[in-house]
């Protein structure tokens, strides 16, 4: 039996609905960045920290990288458990991924906001 | 006796015997009731003489598999990625010069757009496979065709804004 501690939802259905709801997010940003980047093909310094002054543009970008630590959080803890058998070896992969997670979240945070 | 005779063939079947080579168990065919298992007098597999299937070039993924599995892949290649995606969004917003730093890099250098064109690949395809997701969890293309016509479907795309990735990067 695996038991389950290291998934953020806890249970299947809740894996699965912020794999969804974060796949959406996600999704979205990156038509709208792709997008920008298309428009703006001379894009320089002055545009790009513009676009980043924006509240909205920070509170995007935030959600944006919450959903991709839920996304990556949710696909690497199903991988993970597909894979590497050893408990111990999981364990540990599993809390270097969440790690590395939280310090992506803190250090865009502090880069947009640095903006 | 005929019901015993189906068991017997059925326990026969190779692919059912890969399935039990791999799991390292006899599998316990199901039988009717009154019927006695037709496995249940079968030694432990590590002694019983079984062929065993080594014509690897036999043995196909069908696509669908091999679009989860790439699924997989992709996914991990863009965790990975954003060690090189949160560079640029720092570097970039950090200043004038820093923002030079990182188009030039984009414009000029190897590794950088071999990086870049690999993640944006990889973005591609993923997008494009998770959306075939929320597809099939509406409900369309859930079927043995559908899923086949829908794994086809996402390589063409992907492959597509792969080439398109790459024409933009260079």
């Amino acid at each position: 039996m695996v038991i389950n501690i290291l998934n953020p939802g806890r249970n299947g259905v809740a894996d699965w609905m912020i794999q969804r709801a974060s796949a959406v997010i996600l999704g979205l940003y990156t038509i709208f960045m792709v997008a920008y980047m298309m428009f703006h093909p001379d894009l320089d310094y002055a545009a790009w920290s513009g676009l980043f002054s924006h509240l909205w543009m920070k509170v995007f970008t935030l959600l944006a990288l919450l959903s991709i630590a839920a996304h990556a959080w949710v696909g690497l803890w199903i991988v993970a458990t597909d894979y590497i058998k050893p408990a111990a070896i999981r364990f540990g992969a599993l809390l270097f991924v969440i790690l590395a997670l939280f310090v992506f979240v803190v250090w865009g945070v502090q880069v947009i906001w640095g903006v | 006796m005929a019901a015993r005779r189906a068991i017997h063939r059925l326990s026969r079947r190779p692919d059912l015997m890969i399935l039990e080579s791999y799991l390292k168990l006899p599998v316990v065919y199901s039988c009717g009731p009154g019927e006695k298992s037709a496995v249940k007098s079968q030694r432990p597999l590590s002694t019983a003489k079984r062929p065993v299937n080594l014509d690897l070039s036999s043995i196909q993924f069908p696509l669908p598999a091999l679009v989860s599995i790439s699924h997989r892949v992709s996914g991990i290649m863009l965790f990975i990625g954003l060690i090189f995606l949160m560079w640029a969004l720092q570097v970039s917003l950090s200043s004038p010069a820093g923002f030079d730093t990182v188009r030039d890099a984009m414009a000029h250098g190897f590794f950088a757009r071999v990086v870049l064109w690999g993640l944006l690949s990889a973005l591609g395809f993923h997008f494009v496979a998770g959306v075939r997701h929320l597809v099939m969890d509406m409900g369309h293309g859930e079927t043995l065709e559908g899923g086949q016509r829908g794994a086809q479907l996402t390589i063409i795309i992907s492959a597509l804004l792969v080439v398109l990735a790459g024409v933009w990067v260079w």
